[in-house]
């Protein structure tokens, strides 16, 4: 039929003009959805992976757009890493519905998700949206923790040599190294934060909540009255009330999230506004989950050491 | 372990503690005492960071010894949704027009019907894996008529192939067709109170929707591209260009009675979209549609329509909730549906002569998402028919000019506030005013882009 003939040539054309066929050197294709996902696939897969994240480290991961070139970098993924706890949930089905790519697919080896063995917090045990946008899953920026870090870490490892059995031990060799450097590292953040311990904290959603629990800071309250809702003139202001009840001195903001908010808060209560990103290159020079995790101690005990 | 190393640590820094206090209480002086808190301060943080590294062997040990534990501890069993998504979606209109018969300006079956309330749109919608091979999915609407009579629609059900080889995926029930870029999205997903009129002129009120399959084939280039092509049955009110009973509104005739006789009576669409990331923060979104079928003004005649979208997209790289945006979004079209001889609907016994109808429009609309959850639109629709021999509503030229407000309480709520200047040649201009809620309950809404 004459259209299949147009569309058939339309095709041959774009096949053409794309530069199909060029040699490819066999390093996986590894998708994360988030750069901080991204970052700990690069410190497994070494330089037997090329990792693109759909995620911009600046934006926010609960929202992104399913563009249609994200479409393609899954349709071509040897591995997809999802974060799994529903941070994903508005954008990556319609993209997995249409991406065409079996090695990918819900349940293959191909298909990791990093909440899995992860001890999650805040599960709700109703699902209800009065609530504000809880994750049924429970609370998913979990990679703030470096001991769940090491178990997504495993995870991968795990995953990956399902992929590529011959590549199985270099995998395996790269997560020693990488948990060895965790186990390092955690014990230098420790040492640096352990003189605020206890130190009070505000956030502006409930995404700091595992770096809290694991170096024992507290979180009295987020300028969120309810996740993903936004913050209200009556919220700010017990917000305000009780930072300085509790003496709490730092704000903390992600790139995304509204400075002005934080900001006035913070000059009502004499506190200081902290800019934490949670995704390696949001800021300069944190490529690296360990540079991002550097930097994101460096940022805290710095702001907690200045006087209100 | 743990109890014994933090036991010796304290007995050591009990003693420095009973070592530092002697020169304290002889000198009594505030700079040694301050010093000597500094060091009792640093000892007290190489305790702590050695209890660290203690948790952090003890959870490693512990994490070997119990794995399979925290699974099941961490990952709750789903009860609800576990093989089925179930979402809901009410949409509801309010507001008034200066056209007393709303009706006659409001063409879409999910436009504002009437002056006062409406609720064009109750949608229930399923979807799950059927198995490793199919997606399935279902919409199930109920609407109320100007009347308010409940109406039910079967309008989506479908399955959607997983695991086809060669970058190829079929889609085979009733949907909506693949042509252009608002056709196939629901109501919920459109940035306007109402349809676009040259969405409503070629594909009637409800969209081009019916049954067959689409194959659709994802071109292995750097960008995305997508060819694809419906095969699809030609009768019904949603194939309102092609055999449908309510032809008449197009060609001023009677509607003659078609059977299916060749592979060229089903109605064939192709379409092709491409996408190209501009910058890191800008995305383009271009294709090119065609429909080629029969109509029913005569037992050969024939419709062709064909069709161009643009959607351009501006994201900040700093996006909060999705904000904020621009969007620019154009759809063209163009129809050329060739009327065969007729009996005049009008004037019985009366016969119209066989003519080639070409009728186009297109809309444009701007949007601005200035600050999380507040979006600004602007949309332009014209719409236009060549000369013919016989006086069609549907046909005549008409314009409207639309700004409009959405908030966004939460990406499940919405409140959007609409106003219609609308002109139709010969009639005169008409002022709307509407105001849209929505809301939507269950699976979370997840859009395509």
């Amino acid at each position: 039929m004459q259209i299949f003939g147009i569309l058939r040539t339309a095709a041959t054309a774009l096949i053409a003009a794309s530069g199909i066929g060029t040699a490819v050197p066999k390093k996986l294709n590894v998708v994360a959805t988030t750069p901080d996902l991204g970052a700990i696939a690069r410190e497994i897969g070494g330089d037997l992976v090329l990792v693109t994240a759909l995620a911009k480290p600046t934006e926010d991961p609960h929202f992104v757009d399913a563009k249609p070139s994200h479409l393609v970098t899954l349709n071509r993924a040897d591995v997809l890493i999802e974060g799994g706890a529903e941070l994903e949930l508005g954008w990556l089905p319609p993209l997995l519905d249409n991406a065409r790519n079996d090695k990918i697919a819900a349940g293959a080896p191909g298909h990791i998700v990093a909440s899995q063995g992860i001890a999650m917090i805040e599960v709700p045990t109703t699902f209800d949206r009065s609530k504000g946008d809880v994750h049924s899953l429970g609370n998913p920026h979990f990679l703030m923790d470096p001991m769940n870090v090491k178990i997504v870490a495993k995870n991968m490892a795990d995953h990956l040599a399902q992929v590529s059995p011959a590549s199985a031990e270099t995998f395996k060799a790269n997560l020693k190294s990488f948990n060895d450097r965790i186990d390092q590292k955690f014990v230098e953040w420790k040492k640096r934060l352990v003189a605020y311990r206890d130190a009070k904290l505000v956030t502006y959603h409930k995404d700091f909540d595992y770096l809290a629990a694991r170096f024992d800071l507290e979180i009295v309250e987020t300028l969120e009255p309810k996740p993903g809702i936004a913050p209200s003139p009556a919220h700010l202001a017990k917000v305000v009330s009780a930072m300085k009840a509790k003496n709490a001195r730092v704000i903390l903001v992600q790139p995304y999230q509204n400075r002005k908010t934080a900001e006035t808060v913070a000059r009502q209560t004499g506190a200081t506004v902290l800019d934490v990103p949670q995704q390696p290159g949001a800021v300069q020079n944190t490529s690296t989950y360990f540079d991002l995790m550097d930097h994101i101690v460096t940022t805290l005990a710095a702001g907690l050491e200045a006087k209100p | 372990m743990r109890t014994p190393l933090v036991a010796v640590i304290i007995g050591l820094l009990g003693a420095s503690m009973v070592a530092a206090q002697k020169p304290d209480s002889t000198r009594a002086d505030s700079a040694t005492r301050s010093r000597e808190r500094r060091a009792l301060d640093s000892l007290a943080a190489v305790i702590r960071s050695l209890q660290a590294r203690v948790d952090t062997l003890a959870q490693g040990a512990g994490d070997a010894a119990a794995k399979p534990a925290p699974q099941s501890q961490g990952q709750p069993t789903r009860t609800s949704g576990a093989y089925m998504n179930i979402g809901f979606d009410g949409l509801s209109d309010f507001g008034w027009s200066s056209e007393p018969d709303v009706g006659s300006l409001q063409l879409g079956d999910h436009d504002p019907a009437v002056r006062g309330f409406t609720i064009p749109n109750a949608e229930l919608t399923l979807d799950g894996a059927v198995d490793p091979y199919f997606k399935g999915f279902a919409n199930i609407v109920y609407k109320l008529d100007s009347g308010g009579e409940t109406g039910v629609e079967l309008e989506e059900v479908y399955v959607l192939t997983t695991s086809l080889p060669g970058n190829l995926q079929l889609r085979g029930g009733q949907f909506f067709t693949e042509f252009g870029r608002q056709n196939p999205q629901h109501p919920h997903s459109w940035s306007f109170v109402d349809q676009p009129l040259v969405l409503n002129r070629m594909f009637g009120p409800d969209g081009l929707r019916s049954q067959g399959a689409r194959l659709s084939w994802l071109v292995p280039t750097r960008w995305y591209a997508e060819a694809m092509v419906s095969v699809l049955n030609s009768a019904g009110g949603t194939a309102f260009s092609f055999r449908s009973d309510e032809s008449g509104g197009i060609h001023g005739g009677v509607p003659v009675s078609r059977a299916v006789l060749k592979l060229q009576d089903l109605l064939i669409v192709p379409r092709i979209t491409a996408s190209f990331e501009l910058t890191s923060t800008q995305t383009l979104l271009v294709g090119a549609s065609a429909a080629f079928g029969p109509n029913n003004s005569g037992p050969a005649a024939r419709t062709r329509i064909i069709g161009a979208d643009l959607y351009w997209k501006w994201k900040s790289a700093t996006a909060s909730a999705g904000f904020p945006f621009v969007s620019f979004q154009t759809e063209a079209l163009f129809r050329r549906y060739d009327a065969a001889e007729r009996e005049s609907a009008e004037d019985p016994g009366v016969t119209l002569p066989g003519q080639k109808l070409q009728d186009r429009g297109f809309y444009s609309q701007l949007l601005w998402g200035i600050k999380p959850r507040i979006v600004a639109g602007l949309r332009g629709d014209f719409v236009n028919g060549s000369e013919a021999a016989f006086d069609a509503a549907l046909r005549a030229e008409r314009y409207r000019l639309s700004p409009n407000l959405t908030w966004y309480p939460t990406e499940f709520s919405k409140l959007r506030l609409q106003y219609n200047y609308d002109h139709r040649k010969g009639i005169g201009s008409d002022h709307s005013l509407w105001l849209q809620f929505e809301f939507i309950l269950g699976a979370h809404a997840a859009h395509k882009f």
